[in-house]
């Protein structure tokens, strides 16, 4: 058997989203997220506990639990299991697993489900013990977890673009914009760019403003057959086309793009659309310069362009290219592993129409980005899916 | 350019005593090798035996081959900085005390990018610096960026001295000032710009040598302190003990015999008393007290050193029971070390080769001159490193020890 061309993902439905609401702190478990965020699925779908026969889970904190402990401790038994620990590429490859799983025939309704608790001490836990190399080689610098890290991308970024603290600040600006209609987000005020301006330095060049908040939440959709998805009278999106990478570019001396530079051209072949097509993009935003990296590695404004696009487009809902609908993780919160899924279930009720917030008029086409797992010097998961409403 | 760092003023007992705390320190196992290279001030990244490609993070597999023959080689360190960040927040409470916090990014010239605490000399990216291994305050290996070259008062960056031991304004104890070695430290330290060196005598009644003229030093002071006697190193530890910073144990008992040259076990007790026993009585009295101030302020106490011998790795038959008396007193040095290291305080094990000394006259050349002995310490001091070898001889012996001990052993058993 030869493959030349990637099979496409006809047949497949994505419904259901979900939200465990977020908060700040939390004392209960990554388990009751993710044991919430399953009842909701349930609850929404009308199925039953046992008919969910595939699940795909991401936590950061489950641990000593793994994925499967979590099946014993919610009274699960599915005949497919995937753990997926890609932090902000979760959604997206959760989805992937999940949809070749349908398929395949190896599942009929996958739960994918992402959820973490944030106890007051927890995020300096898991940031000292991320990884191998980043107990070794990064932690003992200064212990500024992500924002040391992402400080260096966007000292490098501004450099070699350009880019202002302005320009990252009006990203922030209009997801703070989007996230007053969205009743999730954490941050409910309003944000002008002065006070962003202003805020307190945490990383120098980073500002409060650009740095994301951890919190406690979790997110949840349910994949399975289109014909089972109407047949259960659910609203639902297809999937035209996605992509992961992970460890791409390993000899950039500096993270200045990400592994959808590898695979964008694959994707918008796949899905038959380009980026101009999108009526809105969910993009991984726990900083501003990951944002705007993404913008030009999904195509969206060519490489080195980006400063002007920031400058030409509002980003809001109501505006032109409305970008993280519901405020991205900068206004929402970032909860875990849930994080790599809040731009994915975004999307999924913008184009089932069943916004929380406000609603992009008539969007059709979604494209919805992940990045994930800052290891060592830089982010080493990403991927991408074009999304389109199931009518079609 | 940093601004050099001045005398501190006389503490003021009501304000708040900065406690010891570490930056982190966990490692895995395969990242030790590099504080295996930066306790003795060296530079050590892991090449690649088949393909030459250098690492870092340290790893357990080439990422360009997959060999698993990793050696780990000296660094030039040479690289570029590409980018830059001030710290201002930290989860960890070492650093928490201590923002602002400078970071680097440095694209070494072997290849991989590396993370650096970044000297305050050095200007903005892009720009050559050179990178170096320093042991933190836990005692682990971490990489720094300095200005490619050398600037004034570049050893009083703030987030460098942290790292180090140097003597500018500290109080020194040198625990022997009788020998030709403990007068050569105390001018070493002095010229280095400690602030105060008591310098101990056990035989005040005794006119030795030089010490007269020493005590004349205005940083010096002599005071008596015979370490085989438990009360005088009480005695002289309550007096001075909270304010001594860097302490330098040098006393030594050193006689030229083996088993069967000199009958009975009076001067191997004697050997014992002085070098391993006076150690454990110095540790008992002034390590507590030391160790409660790791982290006070500018002049902390930051070091304990041992003057040890090369003997102490490998038995030298002809001087045997010396030898032994080192190899305890290095052991026990190990346990100070181990039980110092909450408080960040850096035990310094110093291995000479013979001493150009009394004890050593019918030794053949080469022998080390007390000041180049003096200079070593110094250095080992300025430089934060934990384990010296100085002099030919001990860097010879220590090479031999490392390629096969056994092989050492039959060649110093033939004379």
């Amino acid at each position: 058997m030869t493959i030349k061309t990637r099979a496409g993902y006809e047949g497949v439905a994505v419904a259901v989203p979900v939200t465990v609401p977020y908060a700040r702190y939390s004392i209960r478990s990554t388990h009751w997220f993710i044991a919430r965020a399953l009842a909701e699925l349930l609850k929404d779908s009308g199925l039953r506990k046992s008919e969910i026969d595939g699940v795909c889970v991401s936590g950061f904190l489950l641990f000593p639990d793994t994925a499967v402990g979590l099946m014993q401790h919610l009274g699960v038994s599915p005949r497919w299991l995937d753990h997926i620990p890609m932090g902000g590429a979760s959604g997206v490859v959760a989805l992937r697993r999940a949809a070749r799983a349908v398929q395949s025939g190896d599942a009929e309704i996958v739960a994918c489900l992402a959820g973490d608790t944030n106890h007051v001490d927890s995020f300096r836990h898991t940031i000292a013990s991320f990884s191998q190399f980043a107990r070794d080689a990064v932690y003992p610098y200064g212990s500024g977890g992500p924002n040391a890290s992402f400080a260096f991308l966007t000292d490098y970024f501004m450099r070699m673009t350009g880019a202002r603290r302005e320009d990252f600040g009006k990203l922030c600006v209009a997801q703070r914009a989007n996230a007053l209609s969205f009743p999730h987000a954490l941050f409910k005020k309003p944000l002008s760019l002065a006070e962003y301006m202003d805020a307190r330095p945490i990383a120098e060049p980073l500002h409060l403003f650009d740095c994301v908040m951890p919190c406690a939440g979790g997110e949840g959709f349910l994949v399975m057959a289109d014909a089972r998805a109407r047949a259960l009278k659910l609203r639902y999106t297809r999937i035209l086309g996605t992509i992961e990478r992970h460890n791409a570019f390993p000899d950039d001396p500096i993270q200045m793009r990400g592994g959808w530079v590898l695979d964008r051209d694959s994707l918008y072949a796949q899905a038959g659309v380009g980026p101009k097509d999108m009526d809105f993009v969910q993009v991984y935003d726990d900083y501003p310069v990951i944002i705007a990296m993404q913008l030009e590695d999904l195509g969206l404004c060519a490489k080195g362009e980006v400063v002007r696009f920031i400058r030409d487009n509002t980003f809001t809902l109501n505006g032109s290219l409305p970008l993280n609908t519901s405020g991205g993780q900068l206004s929402v919160g970032q909860a875990g592993a849930a994080g790599g899924y809040l731009g994915l279930v975004e999307a999924l009720r913008q184009l089932t129409g069943t916004a929380l917030g406000a609603l992009v008029p008539d969007a059709r086409h979604g494209l919805v980005s992940g990045f994930g797992m800052i290891n060592y010097d830089r982010g080493l998961c990403s991927g991408a899916t074009v999304l389109a409403r199931g009518d079609r | 350019m940093t601004q050099p760092i001045s005398r501190p003023k006389r503490k003021n007992p009501v304000m708040r005593t900065r406690q010891s705390v570490l930056p982190p320190w966990t490692r895995s196992r395969v990242a030790l090798g590099m504080t295996a290279a930066a306790a003795e001030g060296r530079f050590e990244l892991q090449v690649c035996t088949t393909c030459g490609a250098a690492q870092y993070p340290p790893r357990e597999a080439c990422h360009r081959c997959l060999s698993d023959a990793l050696p780990w080689r000296e660094q030039a360190g040479g690289g570029e900085l590409i980018s830059q960040t001030l710290l201002r927040h930290s989860h960890d409470i070492f650093f928490r005390e201590r923002v602002p916090w400078r970071l680097g990014m440095v694209k070494l010239d072997c290849g991989p990018t590396v993370v650096v605490h970044l000297h305050g000399d050095v200007p903005a990216p892009p720009i050559r610096v050179r990178v170096g291994a320093r042991l933190d305050k836990a005692g682990m290996a971490v990489l720094v960026g300095f200005p490619d070259k050398d600037v004034p008062n570049m050893a009083d960056d703030r987030q460098l001295r942290e790292m180090t031991c140097d003597p500018k304004f500290r109080k020194v104890l040198v625990t022997d000032g009788k020998t030709a070695v403990g007068q050569a430290l105390v001018r070493s330290l002095a010229a280095a710009g400690a602030d105060l060196i008591w310098v101990g005598h056990a035989e005040p009644w005794k006119r030795f040598p030089g010490l007269v003229e020493l005590g004349q030093l205005p940083q010096v002071t002599l005071v008596p302190l015979d370490v085989t006697d438990a009360r005088s190193v009480k005695e002289i530890a309550g007096e001075i003990g909270a304010k001594v910073d860097i302490l330098v144990n040098n006393v030594e008992f050193h006689r030229a015999h083996g088993i069967a040259s000199r009958y009975g076990t009076d001067v191997a007790r004697v050997e014992m008393d002085v070098n391993y026993l006076g150690l454990l009585r110095l540790a008992q009295e002034f390590g507590p007290v030391m160790r409660s101030r790791g982290a006070d302020g500018q002049s902390s106490a930051v070091a304990w050193v041992n003057m040890l011998s090369i003997f102490a790795i490998a038995n030298f038959p002809a001087h045997g029971t010396f030898s032994a008396s080192k190899a305890a007193a290095y052991s026990l040095s190990q346990c100070l070390r181990a039980e110092m290291h909450a408080s960040g305080l850096r035990v310094i094990n110093v291995f000479p080769g013979p001493v150009e000394d009394e004890w050593n006259q019918l030794l053949p050349p080469p022998k080390l001159a007390p000041e180049a002995l003096a200079k070593a310490v110094v250095g080992a001091l300025r430089d934060g490193v934990e384990d010296v070898y100085p002099g030919d001889v001990a860097q010879e012996w220590l090479a031999r020890f490392r390629q096969s001990p056994k092989v050492l052993e039959r060649e110093l058993a033939a004379g």
